[in-house]
């Protein structure tokens, strides 16, 4: 979709920002480019939606030559997400999101539609349409400047250091969020970065930069077990590449059985289920087990008094990972949110397993003496536990 | 006092409006013309530096002098005046406007730009509602300095409230000196204030917004 071929950008000065750059991406594609200070990432990315010109070279745009665009037409039509957020502070959120659609002239009911269906994607009210930037927090401000890339519907996100600024949960929330519209609504993203971590989650290849040249564009993984210098092994760290060994285990191989309860179920009814299950968190779903949120002894302590049903004691907001996902990225992030476990659903939302603390010593007593008996027991367990709980479940 | 403003009451009237038609014509010329050269100039660095050296220069000139000069190639009267005064409120437009678009933050004006904007479309719509806070103070400051140096524009014929004063002074009758002076500073606080609520009603609502 996206090809890069010879492109080098020398400012004047003589500074060589960018350095004979070769790389293709491919429609669908979340590429990171990752780098130290000054490698010229932002330079390169800047030559895509033509805001710096290059010195040499070419890109072409589903084999087109973007010299040959007319550059306000063809940034209309690239979505970019600013570090520093740089939304229009005299502006509605709601002008802010159609910013792109109004100067395409849509009419006033596409825009405003475009901006209601929008703001549920990122889980904030539609209240929040009138209201001005200022009154946001920065994480909620900077899910609007990806709604802003996204109103006109471009197929291309440009996204510069966008979560740089954030404190590490509202970024993981917002890694989570990108990842996952970029997978439902299938845009090339093309994505800047220091992090190395954000890198491995969220791009599908990875593109290391050093001096302006690309060092290495490979998948994660790739370059996790395959550095391709000295300088790539040095910028991803030791102890990423010694984690990344252990066979890459998914979540599906070391899950246990959640214990679960349906929404109709009372009160009591759960407070007996812990007590029998000796658990303090009992996952609720409905009848055909989506998972609907989950409960705790403390939330049901509280809700004891005002309410005998489930349905509304539920706690919503829950974390949770979906089958297939590498064991150690659902340990980073139960480590990250600090929490006590978290549960597994397929693809349809299903309840389907719980990870939890106990999974974070296996991994790191595999990583460090890589033994196999002691997960096959531990997997005895579970099996033993998971027929257990079933009986007493249905 | 009482004496003077019963005395001359239907002079008054007429006086003070024709003082403050002398100032508004001026005002007006000025922010028509200032407006948009500043807004020019801010894309015109260099030149920016050139323009603004002379209109500061030609601010310096005592409006007594620059009068006089108007003098010999209009004549005297009500447009004189109002040219001189109109050049009086040039630069502290001019300089409001240049520094206020100058001022609006450039990420801003790229993330503008990155979005698909014209250069057009990014003053419209992003580098003026932004500099409004700026460029109407110096059309306060401006409209201040009209309503005062319209006074002396009775000199060279041109009315208003100056005539009192001019007038009290010729025929030493100091309640004509200070009506008229009270006066003028009455419609400068009056006008001020205007000014100040048409500022508020300007400045785009996100900028007035308060965490
Ligand atoms: N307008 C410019 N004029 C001259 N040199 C520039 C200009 N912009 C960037 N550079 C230089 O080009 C090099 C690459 O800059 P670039 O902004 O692309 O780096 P980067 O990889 O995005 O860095 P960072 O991670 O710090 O954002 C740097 O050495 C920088 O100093
Ligand atoms: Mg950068």
């Amino acid at each position: 979709m996206l090809k890069i071929e010879n492109l080098s950008k020398v400012y004047r000065g003589g500074k060589k920002a960018v350095d004979d750059m070769n790389i293709e991406i491919e429609r669908g594609e979340f590429v990171a480019f990752i780098g130290t200070s000054g490698s010229g990432k932002t330079t390169a990315m800047r030559m895509i939606n033509r805001m710096i010109e290059p010195t040499k070279g070419t890109i072409y745009l589903e084999g087109e030559d973007l010299a040959k665009k007319n550059p306000v037409a063809l940034r209309r039509s690239i979505g970019y997400v600013i570090q520093q957020i740089g939304l229009m502070p005299h502006m509605t959120i709601r002008e802010n999101i159609t910013l792109v659609p109004k100067l395409l002239k849509w009419t006033k009911d596409k825009k405003d539609q475009t901006a209601e269906r929008l703001i549920e994607l990122v889980n904030l009210p539609q209240s929040y349409l009138d209201l001005y930037p200022a009154q946001l927090s920065g994480g909620q401000q900077q899910r609007i400047g990806v709604l802003r890339a996204l109103a006109a519907d471009q197929d291309i996100i440009l996204m510069d250091e966008p979560f740089g600024a954030l404190d590490p949960i509202t970024r993981d929330t917002l890694q989570d969020l990108m990842k996952d519209l970029q997978q439902r609504l299938g845009k090339t993203v093309i994505f800047v970065t220091h992090d190395m971590d954000e890198a491995i989650k969220l791009a599908d290849r990875i593109c290391i930069m050093h001096s302006g040249q690309v060092i290495q564009f490979d998948t994660p993984d790739n370059i996790l077990s395959n550095p391709a210098n000295e300088f790539v092994r040095e910028f991803i760290g030791s102890h990423r590449l010694m984690q990344e060994k252990p066979s890459a285990k998914i979540v599906d191989d070391v899950m246990i059985k959640p214990i679960s309860i349906t929404l109709e179920k009372s009160i009591n009814d759960a407070f007996r289920l812990m007590v029998t299950k000796r658990v303090d968190t009992l996952f609720v779903v409905d009848g055909q087990n989506h998972l609907k949120g989950y409960i705790d002894v403390e939330g049901l302590t509280k809700a004891r008094h005002t309410t005998s049903s489930i349905s509304e004691a539920v706690e919503k907001d829950v974390f949770y990972v979906s089958n297939g996902t590498k064991l150690q990225d659902s340990v980073r992030r139960i480590l990250k949110r600090n929490l006590k476990h978290i549960p597994v659903v397929d693809e349809e939302h299903r309840l389907i397993g719980l990870v939890t603390r106990a999974n974070i010593v296996d991994m790191v007593y595999d990583t460090i003496w890589g033994d196999e008996e002691i997960n096959e027991d531990a997997n005895d367990i579970n099996l033993e536990q998971q027929s257990v709980s079933n009986k007493q479940l249905n | 006092m009482i004496d003077f403003i019963t005395q001359n009451g239907g002079d008054i009237v007429q006086k003070t409006w024709e003082h403050f038609y002398i100032s508004a014509i001026a005002l007006i010329l000025g922010i028509v013309v200032a407006v948009p050269l500043g807004i020019l100039l801010s894309k015109l660095q260099r030149t920016a530096k050139i323009v603004l050296g002379i209109t500061s220069v030609l601010q310096t000139l005592p409006s007594l002098a620059i009068l006089a000069i108007m003098i010999p190639f209009l004549g005297v009267g009500k447009i004189p005046a109002i040219i001189a005064l109109f050049i009086y409120t040039l630069l502290p437009i001019l300089n409001n406007t240049y520094i206020g678009m100058n001022s609006v933050n450039s990420g801003l004006k790229s993330a503008g730009i990155s979005m698909g904007m014209t250069k057009i479309q990014s003053i419209g719509m992003v580098e003026l509602p932004l500099a409004i806070p700026v460029i109407m103070s110096g059309i306060r400051l401006s409209a201040v300095y009209a309503i005062s140096w319209a006074t002396l524009a009775s000199y060279i014929g041109a009315g208003g409230l100056g005539d009192f004063i001019f007038n009290g002074l010729n025929l030493y009758q100091p309640e004509f000196i200070i009506g008229g002076a009270v006066l003028v500073t009455i419609l400068a606080l009056i006008t001020d204030f205007i000014l100040s609520k048409v500022e508020k009603w300007a400045t785009p609502r996100g900028l007035k917004i308060e965490r």
